[in-house]
């Protein structure tokens, strides 16, 4: 009886030891999502992020996900169990992880942690975030050039920098083209919820809008726009299946080849925290094609997509706030600390910022 | 004018889907079962309508799978509630759970694919009347089917002898038992047809409100409607009234941020849950008829002795 037990016992060992063997071969790289990957929005693009990792890099690496992760101490568990499970990078995907990220990653010095959109770091803690303000540039001159009643409707999701840094850049892209444009700003204090951002858009077209842009992440306020034969922009994704002839162009979040640098870089043993704001130079921000505009609005924004490629930033001086007092000298660019901050509107906004 | 008419159709569609899955929710409630799945039922509803749609490209019998699959998926709570007799609320917030699971497993492959719409009404002649023609014939075919159900619900539940023998059980299934009602059975019928009301629900969010498939799109309306048949006092008729002060208010609230109005979004957003709440707590200020319309029996298990 003994002597079997002991075989047993060999046994078991030897196999878990193969396991081992076999799961140190190939790399485990995790993300953490705060919302499902079925939103075709922020978290959707992130996994096709992860997929694209397991497309390019195959056989050495094995990914894992967990999702509808809510930001907070819930989050901490998340990212413990997952470093637990034998994962070796993982990322944490929204702002929300910070804290959480910081906490785990003191207790896992060998596992190597990424944290979009933070600004917390730590020896083995690395961030990265995308400058979506690029392409909303780009989206205020089209949507200056296109709208006819020169209003354009806007749904936002909570007053955080992200978004209002947003708000800011694609109003110095419309004024660029028409200064005295206008943009109706609605707040529905939901990042996802599609009744209600169809219900927004509605409200804005009956308001005299005729272009809606939204900071939400849903496809419904771009079906709105095509029922009613008005344009709009999509978000995040590219939704143009959802509107054909009302979506002008999306701002599309493709982090696949970060991810890929990233993991292979885990892979080699080169891997160094860092601290990345990808732009549309990165390949991070891409514009879906610019479609249901004459030629001369499209070449315009190829062209400022191309001079933002160069280097130039839309929040570049002469630039003054909502109240009217200078911010930036003609010349001055605002430096990232300050953008990623934000809390102020710049001047011609039409509304006035939820504290 | 226009805008007036755009507005009250934006309102019909918000409270569309609220008073239907509140009015089923009321029939399971006079029976005197308390079903707290109704989020659950609803995103199946959502699920299996715009599924149904998309694969066959009919929304019409998308409609008909969103009913069935509500259905099926109230049978389960009523299959554990009323013949294991476990406990309501418990087996009610977990159907809630497992719909909004199961539902984001069965839709993966739907997401990010456009739908079909159900077209709305459009009679030639009727409908092209100025005004009143799109607000009485020219709306989605689901809009119409609220308004008979809240009436038919009106009618079956203190009109007819099946519906004062269902409110009889609510108020005290062991007299009714004793009469020799068959209890089970009539429950049974009821948590189904609550149902099939919150998968339809739910099939007007994917048909009708937002022609797409995505997670979590029900968003909490399910508690809404939850809430609204508390606030209602079992009465259809104020369960009519809440959905659409519900929905007035939060187009309301939109058009207010819109036009400009300096009042803070978090409060504004919050108006339509606080207005809705005070109208009901108003107008069912006396206290004996609100006693009188509270089923007695609900939420309490039921196992007859023989």
């Amino acid at each position: 009886m003994k002597k079997l037990l002991i075989a047993l016992m060999t046994a078991a060992a030897a196999l878990s030891v193969a396991a081992t063997a076999e799961a140190q071969e190939k790399l485990k790289a995790c993300w953490v999502y705060t919302g499902p990957i079925g939103d075709f929005g922020y978290s959707y693009q992130h996994d096709q992020g992860r997929l694209d990792v397991e497309k390019a890099l195959g056989d050495k690496v094995e990914t894992a996900y967990l999702e509808n992760v809510s930001e907070g101490p819930d989050a901490d568990r998340a990212f413990e169990r997952l470093a637990r499970e034998g994962c070796k990078i993982i990322f944490g995907t929204s702002f929300g992880f910070m804290d959480p990220e910081v906490k785990v990653a003191k207790k896992f010095p060998d596992v190597m942690f990424e944290h979009a959109t933070g600004y917390k770091t730590a020896e083995n803690l690395g961030i990265y975030n995308a400058r979506f303000y690029e392409g909303r540039y780009i989206l205020g001159q089209i949507a200056a050039k296109q709208s006819k009643s020169g209003v354009a409707g806007y749904i936002v999701s909570f007053p955080i920098p992200e978004v209002v840094m947003g708000i800011n850049s694609f109003m110095l892209g419309a004024q660029s083209i028409k200064p005295d444009f206008k943009a109706k700003i609605v707040w529905i204090n939901s990042w996802f919820d599609p009744g209600k951002e169809a219900d927004a858009a509605k409200a804005l077209f009956d308001q005299g809008a005729d272009i809606i842009v939204q900071h939400t992440d849903s496809t419904a306020p771009l079906q709105v726009a095509e029922e009613r034969g008005l344009q709009g922009f999509g978000q995040s994704s590219d939704m143009i299946k959802f509107a054909p002839k009302a979506q002008l162009t999306s701002i599309v979040d493709d982090w696949g080849p970060y991810y890929i640098g990233r993991v292979n870089a885990a892979l080699d043993g080169t891997w160094k925290p860092g601290n990345v704001w990808l732009g549309i130079k990165d390949g991070a921000v891409k514009m879906a094609p610019y479609t249901n505009m004459p030629d001369d609005v499209k070449a315009m924004a190829e062209a400022t997509e191309k001079k933002i490629v160069e280097g130039w930033n839309p929040f570049t001086g002469p630039i003054a706030k909502q109240d009217g007092t200078p911010w930036l000298k003609d010349g001055e660019v605002a430096d990232d600390p300050t953008l990623l901050g934000m809390n102020f509107y710049v001047k011609g906004v039409d509304d006035k910022l939820p504290q | 004018m226009d805008i007036t008419v755009n507005i009250l159709l934006t309102i019909a569609t918000a409270a569309t889907p609220l008073l239907i899955a509140a009015i089923g929710e009321l029939v399971v409630e006079r029976s005197g079962v308390l079903n707290l799945g109704v989020e659950g039922m609803m995103i199946m509803g959502a699920v299996g309508g715009f599924g149904a749609g998309y694969l066959t490209g009919s929304p019409w019998i998308g409609l008909l799978a969103a009913i069935a699959l509500g259905a099926v998926f109230s049978l389960l709570f009523a299959v554990m509630t009323l013949s294991l007799a476990t406990n309501q609320v418990a087996t009610g917030l977990s159907l809630t759970l497992l719909g909004l699971g199961l539902s984001g497993m069965m839709g993966t492959s739907f997401v990010g694919q456009p739908g079909a719409r159900l077209p709305n009404l459009d009679i030639p002649g009727l409908t092209a009347i100025p005004v009143i023609g799109r607000l009485l014939f020219g709306q989605d075919p689901i809009f119409y089917i609220s308004i008979a159900l809240t009436v038919a619900v009106m009618w079956f539940l203190f009109k007819t002898r099946t519906g004062l023998t269902l409110r009889s059980i609510g108020d005290s299934h062991t007299s009714a038992h004793a009469l020799g009602i068959k209890v089970i059975r009539y429950r049974y019928l009821a948590v189904i047809f609550g149902g099939a009301c919150a998968g339809l629900a739910g099939g007007h969010l994917s048909l009708v409100y937002t022609p797409q498939w995505v997670e979590n799109m029900t968003a909490g309306r399910g508690w809404i409607a939850l809430a609204l048949v508390v606030f209602a006092s079992w009465r259809p008729w104020r369960v009519l009234a809440g959905a659409y002060i519900f929905g007035a208010v939060w187009i309301g609230q939109l058009h207010a941020q819109a036009f400009g109005i300096p009042v803070p979004s978090q409060l504004l957003s919050s108006l339509p849950y606080l207005a809705t709440i005070v109208v009901l707590v108003l107008i069912s200020r006396n206290k004996r008829l609100t006693m009188m319309n509270t089923p007695a029996s609900l939420g309490q298990p039921f196992v007859p002795d023989r």
